[in-house]
Order: structure tokens, then C-alpha cells, then sequence
């Protein structure tokens, strides 16, 4: 090796090494370093994506020094064979080609691509044919336009938007099976801490699981484009610990809380069209269209995770949902004030 | 040019030149002429499709933006993708292939000069139709107008029931009748490779250039069909009462995936093909070497176009196949890889030894090598398909296939019109514009896609016109809206030097690049009848044979 090409590596390592700290730094100044708010892939907290993790690190270090080895030779031969003044206008020697060459350059790439596919085929199985253990809880997650509606039929729980699992303990493993079916146009469930996305496709139910080995709040959304509010169709996956998880479902079991002090605003929700397409447990209202509203005050989000479940923002989401979701099919209801305050109030009551 | 005319005596078209001009313009059935309409009209879209872009990148600059109204957001990416591969990328294709393949073969013009001229007008008004919902259509929001479901519109979201109006009707239609313009210029280049080859040029000795747009138009018989056939069907769901893709009557959604991927796939080669058979021109001829391994060349091609034929359902990976047909499609997307490497190889193979010219041409050939190698292995990451589980539907998808289009297809496309505006046009384009043009793009391709892939693997899906703060997704989204102004600031340096190099650039002679090919044999621009004698080629590089009488390289072949 020349002195001239040490000095050229060096250089590109001294390059790439300030790429990766100042993409690291690019990182660090933006809030999203904290765990609550991470969407990364590369962050794995459940078995599917940590083998998906696992294969991806393979495929990135073998693509990695493919590039290297390719652009090397490709560097080298733009750098060598520069045409200079000296040439005088020779043309340089004429080469056809060669049989050796080109089968080298054939048979290599063959060699890797059967050891890419067969890692790949090893984690498709492990992934998509593993069988649900006896542990496991099932979930029905069914896409509607901009939001997403949960069910747990062995539980007789119905929700949407925050879906609650249990944490998967290495012992006693309880991963979680969702049946993903869509009532409207495509979409897709993708949290990417916890596995790959899987699309919810109408008349063509599918099948995804996880096992988040981290209690914690995990987010993602909607990955398949599915209309015009795409954009704000998010997702929480909440990984409980046992306990927490089984005072949730307790929880959720029960009917609507009947709350004396705001009959009044339940005669707003009922007088409405508020009743034709959401649910209330318990009560007459039965509607399917929208989210159950049962334990509304249980969620920490409204409008499938676009804005805060606050006071405010239940207003303005009854008032307007265009102000917060333009596009969502929640149709402004136009109350007057007396109304808005006692439908706003019935749904704080709904815990 | 109005030299070339028929002058009929008493006629007085002197008096009225530009209306001759332009009605022989509107009337030609040279295939020279059908080219430059073809680039003309591509340029044009290229220009409004660049601007629903940097829309998109304006909206998407930092968190909950409102330039756009969602609406309106949905509209441009749907347009944007439409115009682009549709309008831009395959007409400026056809294009080149229109113009230089009758001219590398010795032929005098296309086999059907006339269906030439009506696949021409089916592409460019298709353009227009789609363009025309602007004005006749309403969208998924019941006002409004354009296609707003996606370039793949994705049933049901393109049903009635999801979509009514007719903003996709317009783009149904649009690609229907560009779609039948396609398929009548593929039959128009295979039959003229076939059947109008000069004298002594056997299979064997065509320019690799004419190879690959004769695979090329192959596949696009057998890519386009599918397409234009679910469009029917789409049409017959929309109007007819039909149930193909109304899954609330029982139909599939995921049929109108396989249709589309089954064309949306081989279309990718079908772009990317001609653009190899670029490069297969301009690096041999700024190396001042042959190609390297001129049969392994064809072979890697042929094998391409078969195996892409078989790669489909690898943008359907998150669709809930079995395991069995994920991992099928994941080995056939792995294979097509190694043709495509090879060919990375015999570029490489025929610079080595060289002595290469860093001319505009050759620079962003090089540019070519360079980021297609990079699209290329972003792309087996994807075929990986549980990597593609987290991957797919995300911006690193977008950058991937930019990656392709922008990286690779754009930057060989620019590359050609360095080398062969001399020929179309006998002048010259400015070298220093070219080197602005060159730089400036490539700053700005990097910026935008290079960190295009990082969102991506943060967990940002495509086609959202807003996102949340905190995500980690600001800063990345804002450099990458950066480059993409200043790739918009590079094609105005190009357009201005097309435009400037018309009137003021050198003269370019018959071969300014002492090149191999025959279309340098002939005057620039060359005349109506383009050859006046009939040629005789010997081998693979007649003009190489004309220059070199000592070492021609008959004697090798």
C-alpha cells in the first residue's frame, strides 16, 4: 500500500467518523431522545422486531462491504485512469472483455445472495409461523377511517386508539395476537419498536404478534395510506405490568359510570346524532361507527391520538373536529354553549 | 429544418413560416421530430411535477405546517408520482429510444411512422387529460378536484364509495390512453430493431444501446397490458356495476396489488433498462474503450427482463402473504440483483485502463455508478422482507426508489442530453453551465435523499402531510427540503442552458465526442432521410473501423 492511498483512507475514516457524531448530535438537540416518543426501528422491545433488528445488522454489515468493495474499485478506477495532457491523444489499449472476470464477478454475488436468503427465510419463519402459545391474548384490531377500534373478545372489552397489552415476562410469556381487519379502505399497524407493520385490508383478514419484554408507552401509525387524514391516524400501545394490566381490564369490564350530576349532558349526547355512531355501555346508545366512548376519560388522547384528551380539546373536538382533524368523519355538531358544556361534562364523567 | 420541407410551387409558405413550421410539427411522421416532441412534452411535466414536489417538501419543512390544506397535500403526492413516471420518465425515454434507435441501426426511420405519431399525441393527451381534473374532477373530500388516492390508488380507496367525482376517472383514463400510446411505441421499436437493421448489422453487432430499448419495449408489452386491463376493470367497478375491487360486495383488494405491482414492478426496469443502455454508450466513449464484455452485457439485460417479471409482490411484503411466498419473492427480488451488479462491474471493467474525459456527460455518468450502487443496495435491504416489514411504506422507501429514479434514471437522462443534444440540435451545451448544473444537482440530490432514509428508520411513514413534534423527525425534514430547492435552483441552470446553448452554443460538427456509433456519421441535426447511402457495418463500432483502418475491430469480433 502506498503512502498516498494510507493517507486517502485516513482521510475518508476521518470523514465518515464526523458524519456519524454529527448525526449524532443532529439526534441529541431534538427532543425526541426520550423513550416515550421513540418511533425508531433500531430500537427493539419485542421478539419480532428484535429478530428483525438482529437480521437487519447482518444485511447492513454485508450491503456495507459490498459498497466499500464496489466503490473502491469504482473510486480508484475514476481516480487511475483519469485522462491526462500527457496522453497526447492515444487511445488506450482496447480489452473486449474476459470470461474469467466476468464469472468471478457472477458466482460471488450468487454465493451472497443464497446466504442473504437463507438468514432472511430463517427469520420470515420464526416470525410469521410462530404458534400462539396457550398464554396468549387475542386481539381484534379493526382499521376504520382515521382510527382505530380494539376488541378483545375473550375479555369483552371494546376501544380504540390506545391498545393495552401485558408484558411478556421470559418465564411466563404472554405475547399478544392481534386479528387485523379493516372495515373501509386499507391500512396498516405499525409500531416499530414492537414489530414490522402489517397491513388491514378489507375482506382479507391478517395476523401479527408481539411480546414487549418493557412496560412503558410505545407509539406509531397508520403506515398505509387510507385517505384524506392518513396523517393523524396514530397509535399508542401501552405495555402494562400484570397488575396494571388486570386493574385495566377490570376496569373496562364495567358499564358506563351513571353520573346524577350530568344527566343533562347525557340528554344532549342522546337528543344528538352523537348516539348513531358511538357507543356507550350500558346506555341505549350503541353506535359502531365511531369510537366507544364507555371509558373515553381512560384514553390520554382524542381524535386516534391527535390531540390531548383535555377539557379544551374535548370542546373544540365536538364544536369543530376540523379545527384539530380537517377531513376526520366526525362531523361538527354545531351546540349551542349551555349543550357544548353539558355534553363536554357527561364525557368527563365517563372514566 | 424548413429546409427539409416539400415546397409546393404557388403555395406561398413564406409568407406564414412559423404556422408551416408548426404545422409540420403537429403533422410530422419523422422519428426524429416524434423524439424531440416526446422530450419537449416530458420537459414540460417534468417542470410541474418538480413544483407539486417542492410543494410537498414545503409543507413537510417542519412539524404541523399548514402551507397546504391535507386536501391538497393528498393531491400533489398523487400527482406528483403520477406526472412522474407516467408524463416525465417514460415519454422522455421513448423519446431518446424514438430518436437514436433508427439511427444507430442505419434505418431511415421507424418501421410504423405513422402509429409513431398516434402513440406520440395518445401519450402527450393523456398528460392532459390528467391534467384536466384540475378543472372537471372532485376528489376523495367531495370538493376540490385531481386524484388524491395515491399513484397506486390502492382499492377500495379508488372505489366510488371512497373516491366519488371523477378525479379518478381522469386518472384512470389518463393512464388507459397514455398506457395504449406505450404499448404502440414498444411494438413500433421492436419490429424497427428487428426488421430495419442496416446491412452487416447482425444481432450480435447492435449497439447495446439498441439491446436494451429492444428488451425494454418488450417488457413493456408484457407490463402494460396488466395495467391497462385493471384500469378496465376499474372503470367497469366505477360505472358498470362490477365488483373486482369492491370488497364491500365481496371483491379484492389485494387482486388490484398483484395487478398493479405486476405491472408497477417491471415498469421500474423499464425505465432503468434505457438508462443502462445509456451508460453503455457514454462510459465507453469517455473511456475511449470498447464495452467490456459486450455478450455478458446482453445476457445481464435478457436476464433482467425475464427475473423482474417475477419480483412483484415485493412491494406487497406487509400485506399478510404466507411465508412460503414471502420468502419466494424475497429470492427472486435478491437474484435480479446480480445481473444488475454485473452490469456495475463491466462499467467499472471499461473505465479501468482508460483514459477517462471528465466531460459534462461522463460526470454524471459517473454520478450514475455511484448512487445506482447505493439504490441498488437499499434495495436488498428491502428484499429482505422482514427488514422490509419495518422498512416499507416509510420514507425510507421513498428514498430508496428517488434513490432510483432521481440518483439513477435522472442523472443517466441528464448525461444523455449532454451527449446527444449535438446531435438533435448541431450546437454544442455550455460545459461551464453543465459543470454548475452537474454540482449543484448533486449537492442537492444528496441532501434531500441521502437523509431522506434516516426519517424513514425513525419511524415516519410516507404520504402524511403533517406530523407531530418530538419524533426526532424536524431537522432531517427541513435538510431535506433545503436540497430539494437547490435541485429545483440545478434544473433551472440545465433549462437555461438549453435554451442558451440553442442559439449560442459551439457548433457541434458530425461527431464531437469522437465517437463509435453511426448516428455520428451524418450531419447535426441530421436530415430528414438520415443516411443518404445505405451503410455496411463490419462490427460492433463501424466508426472505430472508419477511423482506425489499421486495428479495426471486425478483426476481433
Amino acid at each position: 500500500m502506498t503512502r498516498r492511498m494510507k493517507s486517502s483512507l485516513c482521510y475518508s475514516w476521518r470523514i465518515a467518523l464526523l458524519i456519524f457524531w454529527s448525526a449524532r448530535l443532529l439526534w441529541a438537540v431534538e427532543p425526541g431522545g426520550s423513550t416515550a416518543q421513540n418511533t425508531s426501528i433500531f430500537s427493539p422491545a419485542s421478539t419480532p422486531a428484535q429478530s428483525i433488528f438482529d437480521l437487519s445488522v447482518f444485511v447492513l454489515v454485508v450491503t456495507g462491504i459490498i459498497f466499500l468493495a464496489v466503490f473502491a474499485l469504482l473510486l480508484y478506477s475514476v481516480v487511475r485512469f483519469r485522462g491526462r495532457a500527457m496522453d497526447g491523444g492515444r487511445e488506450p489499449a482496447p480489452v473486449y472483455g474476459s470470461m474469467q472476470i466476468e464469472l468471478a464477478w457472477t458466482i460471488i454475488p450468487t454465493l451472497i445472495v443464497v446466504v442473504l436468503f437463507l438468514a432472511t427465510a430463517r427469520v420470515i419463519h420464526a416470525i410469521q409461523d410462530a404458534p400462539e402459545p396457550a398464554g396468549a391474548l387475542d386481539v381484534i384490531a379493526i382499521g376504520h377511517q382515521y382510527w382505530w377500534e380494539f376488541r378483545y373478545p375473550t375479555l369483552g372489552i371494546v376501544t380504540a386508539n390506545e391498545l393495552h397489552i401485558p408484558v411478556s415476562v421470559s418465564g411466563h410469556p404472554t405475547p399478544t395476537f392481534l386479528q387485523l381487519l379493516s372495515v373501509d379502505t386499507d391500512h396498516s399497524f405499525w409500531v416499530p419498536q414492537l414489530a414490522g407493520k402489517t397491513d388491514l385490508i378489507p375482506n382479507h383478514p391478517n395476523r401479527m404478534w408481539m411480546d414487549s419484554q418493557r412496560t412503558g408507552v410505545f407509539l406509531g401509525q397508520c403506515a398505509q395510506y387510507c385517505g384524506t387524514q392518513h396523517a393523524k391516524m396514530l397509535l399508542r400501545v401501552s405495555v402494562d405490568g400484570p397488575e396494571d394490566f388486570a386493574s385495566w381490564v377490570h376496569a373496562q369490564q364495567k358499564l358506563a359510570v351513571e353520573d346524577a350530576g350530568a344527566i343533562a349532558g347525557r340528554r344532549v349526547f342522546e337528543r344528538n346524532a352523537c348516539m348513531n355512531c358511538h357507543a356507550v355501555g350500558g346506555m341505549p346508545a350503541n353506535g359502531r361507527f365511531g369510537p366507544d366512548l364507555t371509558h373515553l376519560m381512560s384514553r390520554a388522547t382524542i381524535a386516534a391520538g391527535a390531540a390531548e384528551n383535555t377539557h379544551e380539546n374535548l370542546r373544540l373536538w365536538i364544536q369543530n373536529p376540523s379545527a384539530i382533524k380537517p377531513g376526520s368523519l366526525m362531523p361538527a355538531m354545531k351546540l349551542s354553549d349551555a349543550d357544548l358544556d353539558a355534553v363536554v361534562s357527561y364525557m368527563e364523567t365517563l372514566r | 429544418m424548413s429546409s427539409n420541407a416539400i415546397t409546393i410551387p404557388g403555395a406561398r409558405i413564406e409568407a406564414k413560416p412559423w404556422v408551416d413550421e408548426l404545422h409540420q410539427w403537429l403533422t410530422t411522421v419523422d422519428h426524429k421530430r416524434l423524439g424531440i416532441l416526446y422530450i419537449l412534452s416530458s420537459l414540460l411535466f417534468l417542470a410541474v411535477g418538480g413544483v407539486e414536489a417542492l410543494i410537498i417538501r414545503i409543507q413537510l419543512m417542519h412539524s404541523r405546517n399548514n402551507f397546504v390544506s391535507p386536501e391538497v397535500f393528498n393531491r400533489m403526492f398523487t400527482m406528483h408520482g403520477t406526472t412522474m413516471i407516467f408524463f416525465v420518465a417514460m415519454p422522455v425515454l421513448f423519446g431518446f429510444a424514438n430518436y437514436l434507435v433508427p439511427l444507430m441501426i442505419g434505418a431511415r426511420d421507424m418501421a410504423f411512422p405513422r402509429l409513431n405519431a398516434f402513440s406520440f399525441w395518445l401519450s402527450f393527451l393523456g398528460g392532459l387529460l390528467l391534467y384536466f381534473s384540475f378543472l372537471g374532477g372532485s376528489g376523495l373530500y367531495g370538493a376540490g378536484s385531481a386524484p388524491d388516492v395515491g399513484w397506486w390508488s390502492y382499492a377500495p380507496l379508488g372505489a366510488r364509495a371512497f373516491s366519488p367525482g371523477h378525479s379518478s376517472d381522469y386518472w384512470t383514463l389518463a393512464l388507459l390512453v397514455s398506457g395504449f400510446g406505450s404499448i404502440g411505441t414498444a411494438i413500433n421499436i421492436i419490429a424497427t430493431i428487428l426488421c430495419l437493421r442496416c446491412p452487416g448489422m447482425k444481432i450480435n453487432r447492435m449497439p447495446l444501446l439498441v439491446w436494451m430499448n429492444l428488451v425494454m419495449a418488450g417488457m413493456v408489452l408484457l407490463a402494460i397490458t396488466p395495467l391497462s386491463a385493471a384500469q378496465i376493470m376499474l372503470l367497469i367497478d366505477r360505472y358498470l356495476g362490477g365488483h373486482f375491487f369492491d370488497t364491500q360486495a365481496g371483491g379484492s383488494a389485494v387482486l388490484w396489488m398483484h395487478f398493479f405491482w405486476i405491472f408497477g414492478h417491471p415498469e421500474v426496469y423499464v425505465l432503468i433498462i434505457p438508462c443502462f443502455a445509456f451508460m453503455s454508450e457514454i462510459i465507453p466513449v469517455f473511456s475511449r474503450k470498447p464495452i467490456f464484455g459486450y455478450p455478458v452485457m446482453v445476457a445481464a439485460t435478457v436476464c433482467i427482463g425475464f427475473v423482474s417479471m417475477s419480483v412483484w409482490a415485493h412491494h406487497m411484503f406487509t400485506i399478510g402473504m404466507n411465508s412460503y411466498a414471502n420468502s419466494f419473492f424475497t429470492l427472486t427480488t435478491m437474484v435480479v440483483g446480480i445481473p444488475t451488479g454485473i452490469k456495475i462491474f463491466n462499467w467499472i471493467g471499461t473505465m479501468w485502463g482508460g483514459r477517462i474525459q471528465f466531460k459534462t456527460p461522463m460526470l454524471f455518468s459517473i454520478g450514475f455508478l455511484f448512487q445506482f450502487l447505493i439504490a441498488g443496495l437499499t434495495g436488498i435491504m428491502m428484499a429482505a422482507s422482514p427488514f422490509d416489514w419495518q422498512l416499507s411504506l416509510s420514507y425510507f422507501v421513498v428514498a430508496h426508489f428517488h434513490y432510483v429514479i432521481v440518483g439513477g434514471i435522472l442523472f443517466a437522462l441528464f448525461a444523455a442530453f449532454y451527449y446527444w443534444y449535438p446531435k438533435m440540435t448541431g450546437r454544442m451545451l455550455s460545459e461551464r453551465l453543465g459543470k454548475w448544473h452537474f454540482w449543484l444537482f448533486l449537492i442537492g440530490f444528496h441532501l434531500t435523499f441521502d437523509v431522506m432514509h434516516i426519517p424513514g428508520v425513525l419511524g415516519m411513514p410516507r404520504r402524511i402531510y403533517t406530523y407531530e413534534p418530538g419524533r426526532g423527525w424536524d431537522t432531517l425534514n427541513f435538510i431535506i427540503s433545503i436540497g430539494a430547492f437547490i435541485q429545483a435552483l440545478a434544473i433551472l441552470v440545465f433549462v437555461a442552458n438549453l435554451i442558451i446553448s440553442y442559439f449560442k452554443g459551439a457548433r457541434a460538427g458530425n461527431d464531437p465526442w469522437d465517437a463509435w456509433t453511426l448516428e455520428w456519421s451524418i450531419s447535426s441535426p441530421p436530415p430528414v432521410y438520415n443516411f443518404a447511402t445505405v451503410s455496411t457495418v463490419a462490427s460492433r463500432r463501424p466508426l472505430w473501423d472508419l477511423k482506425h483502418p489499421e486495428d479495426p475491430d471486425s478483426r476481433y469480433e
